[in-house]
């Protein structure tokens, strides 16, 4: 029963993983770009979705309609006004810059926030439960896994079946000609970036109403997202969502075995899958 | 036109003075028992081991094109094996330095067959998973305190030496003389057979590739290299500090970005920029560091506006302004200077 028990959770706290993954996916995608500075977006995110709740009383699902249009400006602006500068065929720019980012962001968090743990308070939500035969499923964990799955279907449907979708499709597959049909790659990058920092911002609000959170914590959240990012196979959305879960799942029955392996748990099957399958389950494009 | 005045040479006046002067420095350094206090000998020894973390970073990364955010990982390792090998098998602790070396190239090369497998920005990435892996994994020997780690036990400390004194000189100048090799190694490697095709992979890997160049064994070569290099640098880190803890081993901060910084700073892909990198990082530590987190905040700009508006560092821009070269790596072409060969040369 434990087992089941576990793997279902485990499920569901894919769903957050994938949420995590989305957004470095898309960027990945879009323009070859990795944003080491993803996680602490992430913490961030989660950061100014805790003082909207404090300074404007809402409930946290209400402060993403503030925190999910300001981290998708400050997105577009962080890409037009520093990382397009540093994109090109030379690897570490983007790298160092996103990097020395992430350093800035933390102590930052640190030097407004404090290192103490936070939490956001999601009142009755948090302690919802469905039961299920024995089990019984969290709301908040199945609500976060029903808007993953959402997120990866609009962004999908986005991709294939809209002008901006295929704009991104365009820069992807050749910069240059896609400058020469009338695309100005600079806004659409710009465009992508803000697309990824409105998926950080859900789920770091996400995050932060499921566990306590403190600046420290964003490599983690970044290293949680590549792995369901490589376990998926690169450029694939919905293969991030089955990396996500296997992730999650690996977690829970680590846990579930040993309660310090939990972490190690997901690394392992990590590393197993890059050593059996190095281009992940369900590669669409080659890195 | 005759070529015959023409002289292809690797030194010039400058490195041949660099040379000099780096001796008296090493000479002036090596006599520092005499001249310094154990406070200064202290930040010293510190200062030559992120040295050597700097110039073995800038190996991978500015040369072999293997950037790692992960070598806390070979830092992390090289203390726990100085521990383990001091307190289980009874091993001199200069000797374990040494052991410790030789454990994590063995260990490097599983990780290497693995990471390998992902590109650029991923591999980054990839390298940063491993250290987690080791700092977990590291967490849960009990025997070496788990996750709140160990010190080193008393009788260790004092087999090493007759004293506290001879033991802080000997690992001042076990970090001295690892830096220097580190150093050396790093240059010898670079001018060898094997750094030619470094180089020529860091310029252009296809073309590399096209010459013949097996680029997979080249950077695995580095890659290992490094990680014994590295954990013997984190071996003596712990010498120095006595006690070790996963998170103190395998700081992200503290072995990897502070480096990653120094290299940026300093010139990445020059054997100079390391060095000029790490003077800079402690004069700035040694004046901000009591402003905590801005200061860290301060150090993450430089190193962004850096990257954006002189990619090559400090130590390019010297470079690029007085054409010198302090480390005699590449080839230059000079004449036999006579006046009307010069004008030769212009006319052509």
């Amino acid at each position: 029963m434990n087992w089941i028990n576990a793997i279902v959770q485990g499920i569901l706290l894919g769903g957050l993983y994938a949420l995590f993954a989305a957004g470095l996916s898309l960027i990945f995608g879009v323009m070859r770009l990795v944003n080491i500075a993803h996680g602490d977006l992430i913490v961030l995110a989660a950061y100014l979705g805790l003082s909207t709740t404090i300074m404007l009383g809402v409930h946290p699902l209400l402060a993403m309609l503030v925190v999910i249009p300001l981290m998708a400006l400050g997105g577009y602006v962080l890409q037009r006004g520093v990382l397009n500068h540093t994109l090109g065929d030379d690897l570490l720019p983007p790298l160092l810059v996103t990097f020395g980012l992430s350093v800035i962001i933390q102590n930052a968090l640190l030097e407004g926030y404090t290192a103490d743990p936070q939490k956001m308070s999601a009142g009755a939500l948090e302690t919802a439960s469905l039961p299920l035969g024995d089990l019984s499923i969290g709301v908040l964990p199945l609500l976060t896994f029903a808007i993953a799955v959402l997120v990866i279907g609009g962004l999908h449907w986005m991709f294939y079946h809209t002008a901006l979708g295929r704009a991104f499709r365009a820069v992807s597959d050749n910069q240059d000609i896609a400058q020469l049909m009338g695309l100005n790659r600079r806004h659409i990058f710009g465009l992508a970036m803000a697309l990824s920092l409105a998926i950080t911002a859900v789920a770091g609000i996400l995050l932060g109403v499921r566990t306590n959170f403190d600046p420290s914590i964003g490599g983690a959240r970044l290293i949680f997202g590549f792995e369901a990012v490589i376990i998926g196979g690169l450029g694939n959305l919905w293969g991030t969502l089955v990396g996500g879960v296997i992730l999650g799942v690996a977690q829970t029955i680590g846990a579930q075995i040993n309660p310090g392996w939990q972490l190690l748990a997901g690394h392992i099957t990590f590393l197993f899958i890059l050593a059996v399958r190095p281009r992940g389950l369900f590669p669409r494009m080659t890195g | 036109m005759s070529t015959d005045h023409l002289q292809v040479k690797r030194g010039s006046r400058a490195s041949f003075v660099a040379t000099i002067i780096g001796l008296i420095v090493l000479a002036v350094l090596i006599a520092a028992p005499l001249w310094a206090g154990r406070a200064d000998m202290r930040l010293m020894g510190e200062l030559f081991l992120y040295l050597s973390l700097a110039c073995l970073w800038n190996l991978m990364a500015g040369y072999a094109g293997l950037v790692s955010v992960g070598q806390q990982a070979y830092v992390g390792f090289g203390g726990y094996m100085l521990f383990a090998l001091t307190i289980f098998a009874g091993v001199h602790p200069v000797v374990a330095v040494l052991g410790a070396g030789v454990l994590a190239a063995l260990i490097a090369v599983p990780v290497a067959a693995l990471v390998f497998r992902l590109r650029g920005a991923y591999f980054a990435i990839g390298t940063w998973v491993v250290a987690e892996v080791f700092r977990l994994s590291f967490a849960q020997v009990s025997s070496l305190g788990g996750g709140s780690g160990t010190s080193l036990p008393v009788s260790i400390v004092k087999s090493m030496t007759s004293g506290r004194q001879a033991r802080e000189w000997l690992s001042y100048w076990l970090a001295l003389g690892l830096a220097v090799a580190v150093i050396a190694a790093v240059f010898l490697f670079l001018r060898s057979r094997r750094g030619l095709a470094l180089s020529a992979i860091r310029d252009n890997e296809l073309a590399a590739a096209s010459l013949g160049i097996n680029i997979w064994r080249t950077k695995f070569v580095v890659y290992v290299v490094t990680a014994a290099l590295t954990a013997m640098v984190g071996a003596l880190i712990f010498l120095q500090k006595l006690r070790i803890s996963p998170d103190a081993a395998f700081s992200v901060n503290d072995w990897t970005a502070f480096v990653i910084f120094i290299v940026v700073i300093g010139g990445i892909g020059s054997l100079e920029g390391p060095i000029i990198g790490t003077l800079v990082f402690f004069a700035l530590r040694e004046t901000l560091s009591d402003m905590g987190t801005i200061y860290l905040i301060a150090l993450g700009l430089v190193a962004i506006i850096i990257m954006l508006k002189a990619p090559q560092g400090l130590w390019g821009i010297v470079r690029k302004r007085w054409d010198l070269q302090l480390f005699p790596l590449g080839y230059r072409v000079q004449q036999s200077a006579t006046p009307d060969n010069h004008q030769q040369l212009h006319d052509k």
